[in-house]
């Protein structure tokens, strides 16, 4: 009989062991998705085999930079983090909250959700995120799920979720994961993933092949229909030695010691209002970050008389987000970077007790005038800048 | 978190601009939890929007009931006051006798009277500017309903400090009334004084040092624009005051109560959980110096 890995085991699969993977989470009524192509970036997609993924391409990123080029290599995840994050699909960008009809005698009734959405959507599998963004994911529990009251849509949708995570062999030129500790490997971090796969492509065609380490149950019973063998000791050793050329490559490096204090220390600083002429306030970097968890909650009154409740994500760069009878409190765009930047990285110990910044760069590759986070902390430390180099 | 559907019962306005809305759960299984003083709700007006407003008095809340007609509104009743300040207060303001709102709630950090003989310990300390007096209403009430002797009377000494910008802005007028008959130490004063006004005219700091405060175990209860509870804060502590016991009420744009929206943070502080009240010792008092413009 066949060995098949349990909670706990490292196992070794091909690349017709990961199509399987993906056919088996298909079968287990998952809806799969995964890193494809879309749009000439590496989004989120729906993921239908080992065909969907992003075999050969290497992305490129810079501060307000990102290209995809196809090398025309083998190896599936040769790429360093998609240009979305995972937010969306546990936190939509826009939700319904509730409906409810108002009639003319002022009499208000609450409608269920219309039928056609009715039906319990699938349970997400995601393979393929980071250990970044899996991070992030942990960041994002203890806001929704970890609060007094736990938000019943993101609870039920992180539950019910499948995670396999790639770990990180390609880290890009905006990356920082190794300085906040959520990457490029994924070990020790609040939740659980239920696998975390390594792909290993450096060697022959033939040898191509996945570490599975198997987290859950839950992992096992999906591999339990995979073809495996278990790992071996060149394995792992193989594995190391990819984790520790990608922690050498970091193309961002963010110096964490004594760093809250430093930014609460450095309120009135001359950088916030240099940074700020730059800054356009656009809100690419809250809607990119994986952590950005602010939203409106909005109600409209429908053609059709009814009133909706919905929640939308919301920026703290946008000038309405900090409205009081009276007007913004933070009206300049100085003080909204600086509370952007200060809560990532300060206050969010204070509120949830870790940091809100995993690393994953996007900020930095998706602000469209390249501002650097790495890059202001240091200029706050008053240290030289960092190199902008590094990156392979 | 769906709303609770409450019944108007009456729309009392207090000043040209600021009312206060008597509410009755439409079932009772339905009513929101009772607030604790200085907690808040959600209030909806349908069709319109959603805000964050001070509870000023509950059927819960009140010690006694004294004479204010909350029981003929009956259990899980509960009062608002509302300034009209956007489209959602609005509405609110002008909403009519048998409509119905929607209420989430309570939320956030309150006063924490309900722990404690507070007038047996020392002085307390109500300082208000215009509608912050809503949120300070019922602690007053209760802590006046607990600690009378048997001649009605006052058994501690209560000072109420309340500004407005003038005496047609005062609110709550007949509870000020009230509390003074009760052997509270009122002072209202206004920023422009009007035909007939014979009270103070001038800021609430400047009635705090000859108002005669026992610094030692004495607690202050603050509420109004953030930039008079700093002044206020900071007079009482120039008092002798410990700043651990000078209470303050922040404000933020507050869209879901549950700490899920994120609008309403102050530095480290998410107001709708870690506040609205908070102490205005340490981290606070630099908070509120601190400008975020």
């Amino acid at each position: 009989m066949a060995w098949s890995p349990r909670a706990g085991d490292l196992a070794v699969v091909d690349v017709a062991g990961l199509d399987a993977l993906i056919m088996a989470l298909a079968d287990a009524s998952y809806d799969v998705r995964g890193p494809v192509v879309r749009s000439g970036a590496i989004e989120p997609g729906p993921l239908g085999g080992v065909v969907d993924l992003p075999r050969g391409m290497r992305d490129e990123q810079a501060p307000g930079r990102y290209d995809l080029s196809d090398t025309a290599g083998g190896a599936f995840f040769d790429w360093s983090s998609s240009a979305r994050s995972w937010k969306a699909e546990l936190f939509p960008p826009e939700e319904e909250l509730w409906r409810a009809r108002q009639e003319p005698g002022g009499n208000v009734t609450f409608l269920s959700t219309p039928k056609a959405s009715r039906r319990e959507p699938l349970p997400l599998a995601i393979l393929g995120l980071r250990p970044c963004d899996f991070a992030a994911l942990g960041v994002t529990d203890r806001v929704f799920a970890g609060a007094a009251v736990p938000d019943p849509r993101y609870r039920r949708r992180r539950d019910t979720a499948f995670m396999a995570v790639v770990e990180c062999g390609s880290p890009g030129g905006t990356c920082f994961c190794s300085s906040m500790g959520t990457g490029p490997g994924c070990e020790g971090t609040d939740a659980a993933p239920d696998l975390v796969l390594t792909e290993i492509a450096s060697g022959t065609v033939a040898d191509h092949r996945f570490l599975v380490r198997v987290v859950s149950d839950r992992g096992a019973e999906v591999m339990a229909a995979v073809p495996t063998r278990k790992a071996t000791e060149a394995d792992r050793s193989e594995r190391e030695a990819i984790l520790s050329r990608a922690a050498a490559r970091m193309g961002r490096r963010l110096v964490t010691e004594g760093l809250p204090e430093l930014l609460l220390a450095n309120l009135d600083h001359e950088r916030w209002s240099e940074v700020a002429r730059r800054c356009l306030a656009c809100g690419n970097c809250t809607s990119a970050c994986p952590t950005c968890f602010c939203a409106d909650v909005r109600d409209t009154t429908e053609l059709s008389g009814q009133v909706v409740r919905r929640r939308r994500w919301a920026s703290c760069f946008d000038r309405e987000h900090s409205y009081l009878h009276g007007g913004a409190v933070r009206a300049s765009t100085s003080s909204r970077y600086r509370q952007w930047m200060t809560h990532k990285l300060a206050t969010w110990w204070d509120q949830f007790g870790q940091s809100g910044c995993v690393g994953c760069g996007r900020c930095i590759t998706w602000c469209p005038v390249g501002i650097d986070i790495t890059e202001e902390a240091a200029a706050l430390r008053g240290a030289a800048l960092p190199a902008g180099g590094g990156a392979a | 978190m769906d709303p609770a559907l409450y019944r108007v019962v009456a729309n009392r306005r207090e000043t040209s601009d600021v009312s206060s809305l008597t509410l009755a759960p439409l079932k009772a299984e339905m009513a929101v939890a009772p607030p604790r003083h200085g907690q808040f709700n959600m209030l909806t007006a349908f069709g319109v929007g959603e805000a964050a407003i001070s509870v000023s008095r509950s059927s819960r809340l009140s010690g006694r009931d004294s004479g204010q007609g909350l029981h003929t509104a009956g259990a899980g009743s509960i009062v608002h006051t509302i300034r009209d300040v956007g489209a959602v207060t609005h509405a609110l303001c002008v909403a009519s006798a048998g409509s119905l709102v929607g209420v989430r709630g309570p939320f956030g950090q309150g006063w924490g009277a309900e722990d404690g003989d507070w007038l047996a310990e020392g002085d307390v300390v109500v300082v208000a500017g215009g509608i912050g007096l809503a949120p300070l209403r019922s602690v007053v009430d209760d802590l006046a309903g607990r600690s009378t002797d048997a001649s009605g009377r006052l058994r501690g000494r209560l000072f109420v400090i309340a500004g407005a910008r003038e005496q047609a802005q005062v609110i709550f007028a007949d509870d000020l009334a009230r509390w003074a008959a009760l052997g509270a130490i009122v002072s209202v004063t206004v920023d422009v004084s009007t035909p007939g006004w014979t009270g103070h005219v001038g800021l609430v700091t400047a009635q705090i040092a000859p108002a005669g405060i026992d610094p030692g175990g004495a607690r202050a209860l603050v509420c109004g624009p953030e930039i008079m509870m700093r002044f206020t804060a900071a007079a009482l502590e120039k008092l002798g005051m410990d700043p651990s016991r000078i209470f303050v009420s922040l404000e933020r744009n507050m869209q879901c109560g549950l700490g899920w929206c994120g609008h309403c943070q102050l530095g480290p502080l998410i107001l709708c959980r870690d506040g609205p009240i908070v102490a205005y010792g340490g981290a606070v008092t630099h908070l509120m110096r601190e400008r975020e413009r």
